[in-house]
């Protein structure tokens, strides 16, 4: 019985003491400043041979109640001090990351040099958009040598040797077969000729490309400049699907608020030919190029009968599009190959 | 050609609406180029008489003009010419009068002297003319008079045409009157006066060369009196954009841009042998034209001779000095013929003279308009030549063209239009402008159409259908888009262009576009040889060379970007070039499209780097690059890059030599390759290869290799060794210096082990090793130390 007091009177002390232990410990873990700090305050009191572990040591010595009692306050304690210390190394791993983060500021205006990246022409931009907008009209996209025959610059088109129109073109020749036989090309339409005799009809297609003029160069005329052209032939086409077709190009092309019209005009290889102007929104005209229903002679020229196929043609300057768009005042710009231009666009 | 509206209202009634007779032009394919009101009237300015000039007390540059305005009073003006005399009819433009250039007139001082309104040049009120400063008006005016009143000039307006080649009939106002008048549904009133012969033209004439001169005609007149024209007649010679000789003269340019008909008056008394003979030069021969210059004359030029066989003018282009008229003629020789048009168009552009004349012969004049044109001469003459007598015409044929009727079906008119014209509106709207028709036999809808005499341009169906497009209207056309029979695309090889050149692009080239002309030392000035085809015809020497290489353009580029402070540029080019080809009677040069690039300020690694960033990009696989010394490169420095086919380009530097003689400074890196070749190197297609799901594990290897051997051998060498585990091989070091022996360097390879279908082991990776060693050894390559 003297047992039992005397053990009771040293139960309250030990459990005591226990929770002195963990407030203490909670306070070092808060107080603790670094996560080193932490760890080593960690194995003071959690450890095997830490301050609170030590009271489990001594659990054996106890009667089996007491020792559940005080057994039970240990391992309140160690939760307690366990959930400071996981606390604490939140708080300090978030000290520590925002450092590191703080540590790793970077300056992204500070950045030294230019990225290299380089520009296509203008003439190359403008003949590529031309280019996704008739294909996306249907149409492909033909191509021809720029040193042309006579034939093909010329007579194919309606144009036999000596015809008056051939002076309207400032042909350059070139010393190549017979003196008047090889031409640089003056304009896209022996492209034409080239397309009905290689590929059977329907046709419908465009035709960029670069042509030569014998033109003194000036604000608005170079001796080398872009020409693009569109050529159909199938049954039935008529002047109404050239008109129709001007007015779908303007409108995907310039704008939807663009119009377009036609004014008779003459060409050799079209008949009846005209002009095709288009309407800014704003009412005023610009001249683009000329057009009409391919010369029974052309399709003739081209190994086509005219009674079965009929077609239209379409063509005009690339290089004054360029030119409107940016608001260049002068062609020859375009064709300094100055970086300082070049790279503008 | 200049169109009068004054004149055009005299032959149908389009009344003063300018903006809506332009329109009209416009739409009939007749492009009004410009547009010019004339003659209009500035209220508030008189006929003024200068009574007194005195000098201004202040200033030397301005003098004191008393004017009358008929009432005698003096009114003094300040002026600042000098060209008028005391007693001249002058201008003035009185107290509030509005100019033409927006300033009204108010009374004002200059230095302290008052002017009470302002003398007027040609200039400053719209009108023609140039005195020298103040315009000065004919004595008659009546002092006081409006101006205008005193001219007896009603406003008028002058339309600017580009006239196009297929309308010869547009090249005179009864054309133009004709046009308008079947677009309005107005009735053409054509001139047609009635003058009686006063006897036989006792004129002979001869054609010798009836191919060139289809006809020829000449009738005398008589009763001449040279003279100045009457004012209405100078105003629309001047308005016509010519200007006023004298009576003859004047008349015959009116009735040609009238009528059409270019016509030549002789002096009769200077016409020897009683006629004409037309013929062809002899080579050699000579003619001083009416613009007083001597033309040497080919057998190509015609000629009409006067009957003792002696040139007196250049047929259908310009008449010559001997026989024009002068104040003392009395009685010419009117002449209208008809020539061939091609052969005056050759010799006016062979004698560079494009005169009024053969502009309108070349595109084919009227072949019946000369009886009416000479009635209508002689009309006009006696305007200030009461006393003219027209006599008979003298008419001689050569060879006329033959013009049959054309049939003209109406399926096909509507065909072409997309319209559903019936037969009779066709009829109508080719009827007004002499297009006549009458419907074939049994065929109702097939008309034969005559041509008119004054359209030579039209011959067939097509011709007579622009026609009728024409006076439908061509902004009364439907406009319906064709649905396309294929799908829009671009080919493979033009797709595979845009790669390429996007590429250039992200590799940090701007695209340039040289001129593809070159002059005769460019292609020898860049080490090239000189074998470049020419223009026969250039415009100047510098440009008469077509390139075979796109080197000359882009480092002309460089040198350029480089004297302008540009230093360092990367650009590039996709073009075409021109080369003789080997097959002497090709019809055409070869004419290959080249990929170029040049890299200002670059050694030729960095074209090398381009090269493998070009071919990554497009897959191009089996190009090989082969060291070699290609002309004006580097060399030392350059390779050829050589596919399956042969060789497609080269790579390296360009050689210092060329940069020196083109004044660019450092080196400049270049890369040009054919692009027919590059993309024939693309495989059309490739299969996907399985990734491995295995572990790889990479070797490192470094060899010590003599410098002649390439890189590039040991590279492939290295792949090929173990080729089904060797999944990468890639060069990471070069090394030179210490340790190596003379004539040697170390390359440095890793090569990343793989299997498809198992974890490799140790003896796996050894037994690579080993065949890579062994594969390299052939080539002198020992492994290094």
């Amino acid at each position: 019985m003297t047992e039992r007091v005397e053990q009771a009177s040293t139960l309250r002390p030990m459990i005591d003491e226990v929770a002195r232990e963990a407030a203490l410990a909670v306070t070092v873990v808060i107080a603790a400043s670094t996560l080193d700090e932490l760890r080593t305050i960690e194995a003071d009191v959690l450890g095997k041979r830490g301050v609170l572990s030590g009271f489990k040591a001594r659990l054996g010595g106890l009667e089996a109640d007491d020792r559940k009692r005080v057994g039970q306050a240990v391992n309140e304690a160690m939760a307690s001090v366990g959930a400071a210390i996981a606390q604490r190394r939140r708080d300090l791993d978030a000290v520590e990351q925002t450092a590191v983060l703080a540590a790793e500021r970077l300056d992204l205006t500070e950045l030294v040099g230019r990225p290299r990246r380089g520009h296509l022409h203008l003439v190359t931009q403008t003949q590529q958009r031309l280019e996704d907008v008739f294909v996306g009209m249907g149409f492909q996209v033909a191509e021809g040598p720029e040193v042309e025959t006579d034939f093909h610059n010329f007579e194919a088109l309606n144009m036999p040797v000596s015809h008056p129109a051939r002076s309207e073109w400032d042909t350059l020749f070139v010393d190549w077969g017979a003196p008047g036989s090889t031409v640089l090309r003056t304009h896209t339409s022996p492209v034409q000729i080239r397309v009905m005799q290689t590929q059977p009809p329907p046709i419908y297609a465009v035709m960029p490309g670069r042509v030569f003029r014998r033109d003194t160069p000036d604000a608005t005329h170079m001796p080398v400049f872009h020409q693009i052209e569109c050529l159909v032939i199938d049954r039935g086409i008529t002047m109404a699907h050239l008109a129709g077709t001007i007015e779908a190009f303007t409108q995907a092309y310039f704008g939807g608020d663009f119009r377009s019209r036609l004014r008779p005009s003459y060409f050799p290889f079209t008949e009846p030919s005209a002009e095709y102007d288009v309407q800014r929104p704003d009412g005023s005209w610009l001249e683009l190029g000329g057009c009409g229903m391919v010369h029974p002679n052309v399709l003739a020229a081209g190994g086509l009968d005219p009674e079965e196929w009929s077609g239209f043609a379409f063509g005009f300057g690339m290089d004054r599009l360029p030119l409107m768009r940016h608001g260049i005042d002068d062609l020859r710009e375009m064709f300094t190959n100055d970086v300082r231009f070049l790279e503008q666009f | 050609m200049r169109a009068v509206l004054s004149w055009l209202n005299e032959m149908v009634p389009l009344g003063s609406d300018h903006v809506a007779i332009a329109d009209d032009l416009n739409e009939l394919g007749l492009a009004v180029e410009d547009v010019v009101v004339t003659g209009q009237a500035v209220p508030g300015v008189v006929v003024a008489a200068v009574q007194a000039l005195r000098r201004h007390p202040k200033a030397d540059r301005i003098q004191l003009v008393d004017v009358d305005l008929g009432d005698g009073q003096p009114l003094q003006i300040c002026c600042g010419a000098f060209n008028m005399a005391v007693g001249d009819r002058v201008p003035l433009a009185t107290l509030g009068t509005v100019m033409p250039n927006g300033m009204e007139i108010a009374r004002r001082q200059l230095r302290g002297e008052w002017s009470n309104g302002m003398l007027c040049s040609s200039t400053e009120l719209g009108l023609d003319g140039d005195d020298g400063g103040i315009r000065i008006l004919p004595a008659e005016y009546e002092v006081g008079r409006p101006l205008w009143d005193a001219m007896g000039l009603d406003a008028d307006v002058v339309f600017d045409l580009d006239v196009t080649r297929n309308r010869p009939d547009a090249w005179c106002h009864l054309g133009i009157a004709r046009d308008l008048a079947a677009w309005r549904g107005l009735p053409l009133t054509a001139p047609d006066p009635v003058i009686t012969s006063a006897g036989p033209t006792p004129l002979t004439v001869v054609i010798d060369e009836p191919e060139r001169c289809g006809r020829f005609t000449a009738r005398l007149i008589t009763g001449v009196t040279v003279t100045t024209s009457p004012p209405a007649l100078a105003d629309r010679i001047v308005k016509a954009g010519m200007r006023p000789i004298n009576n003859v003269v004047d008349v015959s340019n009116l009735v040609m841009i009238e009528l059409g008909q270019p016509n030549h008056t002789y002096d009769l008394s200077r016409l020897q042998g009683g006629g004409f003979i037309i013929r062809r030069a002899r080579g050699g021969e000579r003619l001083v034209t009416l613009d007083g210059v001597e033309r040497v004359l080919t057998t190509d030029d015609l000629l009409i001779c006067d009957g003792h066989d002696a040139p007196i003018g250049l047929a259908g282009v310009m008449g010559g000095a001997a026989t024009e008229i002068d104040d003392a003629s009395t009685t010419i020789a009117l002449e209208m013929a008809w020539f061939e048009p091609t052969g005056v168009a050759a010799t006016a552009a062979r004698h560079g003279l494009r005169s009024e004349a053969s502009a309108r012969f070349e595109r084919g004049i009227d072949t019946e308009g000369m009886e009416r044109a000479g009635r209508r001469f002689v009309d006009l003459l006696r305007l200030t030549c009461p006393d003219a007598q027209l006599h008979d015409l003298v008419v001689t044929d050569g060879v006329m063209p033959v013009r049959p009727a054309v049939e003209v079906r109406t399926a096909k008119v509507n065909a072409v239009l997309a319209t559903a014209l019936t037969t009779a509106q066709i009829v109508a709207l080719l009827d007004p402008i002499g297009f006549t028709s009458t419907p074939a036999a049994d065929q109702p809808d097939v008309l034969l159409v005559d041509l008119p005499t004054w359209r030579y341009d039209a011959s067939s169906e097509i011709d007579v259908v622009e026609e009728v497009a024409r006076h439908h209207g061509y902004s009364r056309l439907a406009k319906v888009v064709p649905p396309s029979a294929h799908a829009g695309a671009l080919t493979e090889r033009q797709l595979a262009r845009r790669r390429v050149i996007e590429i250039m692009v992200g590799a940090g080239f701007n695209e340039a576009m040289p001129n593809p002309f070159l002059a005769p030392g460019d292609l020898a000035r860049v080490g090239l040889p000189a074998d470049g085809l020419t223009i026969a015809n250039p415009l100047a020497a510098e440009e008469s060379v077509l390139r075979t290489s796109l080197r000359p353009g882009l480092l002309r580029a460089v040198a350029y970007n480089e004297s302008h402070r540009q230093l360092g540029v990367l650009l590039f080019e996709l073009g075409h070039v021109w080369r003789r080809p080997t097959d002497p009677s090709a019809a055409l040069p070869d004419e290959p499209e080249i990929l170029a690039a040049v890299l200002a300020g670059r050694d030729a690694r960095e074209a090398v780097r381009l090269w493998e960033e070009l071919t990554l990009g497009l897959r191009a696989t089996g190009v090989q690059i082969v060291a070699a010394t290609p002309p004006g490169l580097h060399p030392t420095r350059s390779a050829e890059l050589v596919s399956a086919n042969g060789p497609i380009g080269l790579v390296g530097e360009v050689a210092p030599s060329v940069l020196a003689a083109l004044g660019i400074t450092g080196r400049v890196a270049w890369l040009e390759v054919d692009v027919d070749g590059l993309l024939a190197a693309v495989p059309p297609s490739r299969s996907y290869a399985r990734v491995s799901r295995y572990p790889s594990s990479d070797v490192d290897l470094a060899f010590v290799v003599a410098d002649d051997v390439p890189a590039a051998a040991i590279t492939e060498a290295v792949a090929t060794a173990s080729a089904d585990l060797v999944v990468d091989a890639s060069l990471f070091d070069v090394y030179r210096g210490p340790g190596m022996p003379d004539g040697h360097r170390g390359l440095a390879y890793r090569l990343r082990l793989q299997s498809a279908d198992r974890t490799l082991t140790d003896a796996d990776v050894a037994a690579v090793r080993a065949a890579v060693i062994a594969a390299v050894a052939p080539l002198g390559a020992t492994l290094r130390s």
